[in-house]
């Protein structure tokens, strides 16, 4: 028995050992595909980062031209330029952004903080505050309160984004000169490192509440329905008739059962977050990822490119595991074997 | 109630909030020390302006790194790192004598020697207008500590006009020589020798200059920093101005479509000098390999049926002067004696008809394709205007929209059949006119050659004659005589002068001084 027993340990061992092998193989494989389509989307645009500089100089000739393109590497037939670039890849080396004179882990390592910083308060806001208010409109569907809230949340999300911005901003910074308008701390200043951190505060709250808006609205309509949903199932009556109460009914069975939807478009936008949010970081002057990207793009900086490509890339499967596990943390039926 | 006053209100962070001064931070009634706050956008890519010309680079840098001259309004060399200056008769020696104890931010001594480097190693190599006007240089000589001496291969006559702080920036010997320029570790320093030197630059978010204490002009600077702020945004921008957050815009930090709002502003003056030695132009380019744009009467009826003061009453709000040939009005050697063309459909019509281009059943007589650049909001609306005008006269235009880097490959490569461009004219018109109109500058692939394709023999010798003439009566004949054969033919459709806002903060004094403007070195900037 035992000798049977210690075999089968060592067949899951085994079981397991292998799985995990092919997971990490098919992980580098994605990653090498995504790396390699990259690729050839970016260098798909017309013109290149050459153009850009002699664009933006208001002269050029030959001579810079051709050392811009040396420097870029461009001067290279492609396919020895994708393999240079897979290389750098595998070797976990991002490459060096010749147009900034800096690496790309740098660049990106210096702007992920204000992005995660932006882009997970707005979301955790937007969440928990849709969530709250999806379930208080579904609770009360077809009352005048659900009316309100079904209103002004399908107007927050029609509202584009930089218009909301910017109507803040004439709120709060023009018109009472509350809120910072723009930037990420006060430049110029010595402070310690708790005034920083209310100051960084202070000019966070324009910027996530306004990128929280969109979200916001999306979460408490998703909430809302699931939640009408969720009301109308046999266990629930199951729950009234026992005579349970209704904030016991509410949190225990309706909320745990509508979180379902939820959890799988939060997983599924949590990739933004490391995306950062372009409009609001530009309308707020915010110093984050998505305006590397932009300019990244506008510019041709293809290192740049292709670097938070791929680490967008990696951040996003691993949230997509994240998210398989939070639905076997919620419902207990999602078994690991059916989620992997 | 403010912002401070709403932190208490919420009991929040009001210790912590105190002590972070906002707004301008310093006592009142001094002229001594003081933050300038301006804008910065888009954010340049790195400081070095011997390594990097566009335009922010070189706003910013002209405070970091300095040259030998600075031009007033009208163009004449000034004093700059150069106390004096002689030129030799017959236009072969320029002899420059520096001011004593000049020094770099890192506090070794500029010399000749630097500059012989600065100019005939690294901008040659590096700058691709600099190249033009400094290979022509025969010899260089540091002969001693304060004096340089270039003897040129030939005479040049805007040789003096190329020693601005964007076309000659003085980089340090001791730093580059024997390296990479462009990848040397020191670019990240941007070490100069100008009032100003690098303190931090936090990508995104702002450069922040600091007084360079050995500065050599006594009692300059009179400010104690710079900072220049990123804000992509046009309206963020002027919030930060209708605010005071910032004390100065310039170029393009303020949307044409703002400028009368904000110009009322109490604390704020408004002006477009400071322009002078780049005098924007803004045209119209033809691809002239393409039919019918090959046909000096077809450019004429455009020229004709473009109602060029509308153009800049409507779109560019008035910020300009209409142009009336290839020669800024602005650029010495300037000629308003030439062919003009008054806003006229019928004359447009005219030519078109004795061309042969009769409107089809559509009233269309022929459709072009419109490449509309993506420089910005004025752009667009004046693709717009455009494809209105012309189509008063039955031409078509498709505008289409392409990103900056797709626009320059389709335009340097002939792969356009109109576009418009905007270019600066740098003081002379043989650096900065000549370029677009000379047979030796069609260049594939080349942006800023002679991109229409134009070839005219007699127009390729007066500019060439212009060039190197030493006396500026016989340049201004030369330059006369090819403005009037160049309005007759139209090559280019020459639009508007284009002026570009400051708003300049009341309490700043001395901003605005040359024909420089922005670009100066701000040592003499006054806060108070």
């Amino acid at each position: 028995m035992t000798a049977v027993s210690v075999d089968a340990k060592g067949d899951r061992v085994f079981a397991i050992a292998l799985a995990l092998a092919g997971w990490v193989i098919k992980f580098i494989a994605v990653v090498l595909v995504i790396a390699t389509f990259n690729f050839i989307l970016v260098h798909a645009a017309p013109g290149d980062p050459a153009q850009v500089i002699a664009g933006q100089s208001g002269a050029s000739d030959e001579k810079l031209l051709a050392q811009l393109r040396a420097e870029y590497g461009l001067d290279k037939p492609y396919p020895i330029q994708l393999a240079t670039y897979l290389k750098r890849v595998v070797t976990l080396d991002l490459g060096y952004s010749y147009r900034q004179q800096r690496t790309v882990a740098s660049l990106i390592l210096e702007r992920l903080p204000a992005t995660l910083l932006l882009t997970a308060t707005a979301f955790s806001l937007a969440l928990l505050s849709g969530i709250i208010l999806g379930t208080l409109a579904g609770v009360r569907a077809g009352k005048w309160s659900d009316t309100v809230l079904t209103v002004v949340s399908l107007l927050l999300y029609a509202t584009p984004v930089f218009w909301l911005g910017l109507m803040l901003v004439l709120l709060f910074s023009v018109q009472l000169d509350w809120l910072p308008a723009f930037g990420y701390v006060t430049i110029g200043v010595p402070m310690t490192a708790l005034q920083r951190m209310v100051d960084i505060g202070w000019h966070l709250i324009l910027p996530a509440v306004s990128l929280a808006a969109v979200y916001l609205a999306i979460y408490t309509r998703l909430m809302r329905s699931s939640v009408l949903d969720v009301t109308h199932q046999d266990f629930i009556k199951t729950a009234k008739a026992k005579g349970l109460k209704q904030g016991r009914i509410i949190i225990r069975h309706i909320l745990r059962n509508a979180m379902l939807p939820i959890v799988t478009v939060a997983g599924m936008q949590a990739g933004a977050l490391v995306g950062g949010a372009v409009v609001i970081e530009t309308v707020f002057a915010w110093p984050g990822l998505g305006r590397l990207i932009y300019d990244a793009l506008l510019q041709r900086d293809y290192p740049v490119l292709l670097g938070v490509f791929l680490v967008m890339s990696v951040i996003v499967i691993a949230l997509n595991l994240l998210t398989d596990a939070i639905y076997r943390v919620i419902d207990p039926r999602v078994s690991v074997r059916a989620a992997s | 109630m403010n912002r401070r006053e709403f932190a208490k209100l919420l009991g929040l962070s009001a210790t912590a909030l105190s002590g972070i001064p906002l707004g301008v931070t310093r006592a009142v009634g001094q002229t001594k020390g003081g933050t300038l706050n301006t804008i910065i956008q888009p954010e340049p890519p790195i400081l070095v302006t011997a390594l990097n010309q566009q335009q922010p680079t070189l706003t910013l840098g002209g405070k970091i790194y300095e040259s030998l001259l600075r031009y007033g309004a009208d163009l004449k060399p000034l004093p700059g790192l150069a106390e004096s200056w002689t030129v030799s008769p017959d236009g072969l020696v320029y002899t420059f004598k520096l001011f004593p104890g000049i020094t770099f931010h890192d506090g070794k001594p500029l010399t000749s020697e630097d500059v012989v480097f600065s100019v005939t190693k690294v901008l040659v190599e590096t700058h691709a207008r600099a190249r033009g006007t400094f290979l022509r240089i025969e010899k260089a000589e540091a002969p001693d500590p304060l004096t340089v001496v270039f003897t040129l291969k030939a005479p040049f006559a805007p040789f003096l006009n190329s020693f601005d702080c964007t076309t000659a920036p003085i980089v340090p010997k001791h730093i580059y020589d024997g390296t990479d320029f462009r990848k040397n570790p020191a670019n990240a320093q941007a070490i100069g020798s100008g009032p100003f030197k690098l303190k931090e630059w936090v990508k995104g978010s702002h450069v922040h200059l600091v007084k360079h204490e050995g500065y050599y002009r006594k009692g300059e600077p009179h400010l104690d920093e710079i900072i220049y702020r990123v804000i992509p945004d046009g309206a963020s921008r002027a919030v930060a101005l209708e605010q005071g957050k910032v004390q100065l815009t310039q170029w393009t930090d303020v949307e044409l479509f703002d400028v009368a709002r904000l110009s009322k502003l109490p604390n704020v003056e408004m002006t477009t000098k400071g322009y002078e030695f780049f005098a924007p132009h803004f045209w119209l380019e033809f691809n002239l390999r393409v039919k019918p744009m090959d046909d000096k009467r077809f450019r004429q009826a455009v020229m004709f049926a473009v109602d060029r003061k509308a153009l800049l009453q409507r779109v560019f709000f008035n910020l300009g002067k209409v142009a009336t040939g290839p020669v800024s009005s602005k650029t010495r050697f300037y000629e308003k004696d030439v062919k003009q063309y008054d806003y006229s459909l019928d004359k447009a019509k005219a030519l078109l008809d004795e061309m042969g281009l009769k409107p089809g059943a559509d009233g269309k007589r022929v459709s072009i394709k419109f490449l509309v650049p993506p420089y910005g909001e004025i752009w667009q609306r004046s693709a717009e205007f455009f494809k209105q005008s012309l189509g008063r006269v039955g031409i078509d235009l498709q505008l289409e929209n392409l990103d900056l880097a797709g626009w320059a490959e389709r335009t340097s490569n002939w792969n356009y059949e109109i576009t418009c461009n905007l270019l600066y004219q740098f003081g002379d018109p043989a650096l900065g006119v000549s370029r677009s109109y000379i047979t030796a500058n069609i260049r594939k692939g080349i942006l800023f050659s002679n991109i229409a394709g134009y070839s005219n023999p007699e127009v390729d010798r007066l500019f060439e004659e212009a060039a190197v003439a030493t006396s500026d009566a016989k340049r201004q004949e030369l330059y006369t005589a090819v403005q009037k054969i160049v309005v007759e033919e139209v090559p280019i459709a020459w639009m508007v002068e284009q002026d570009f806002p400051n708003f300049i903060d009341k309490r700043l004094k001395n901003v605005i001084t040359t024909g420089i403007g922005v670009h100066e070195t701000f040592g003499a900037v006054t806060l108070g």
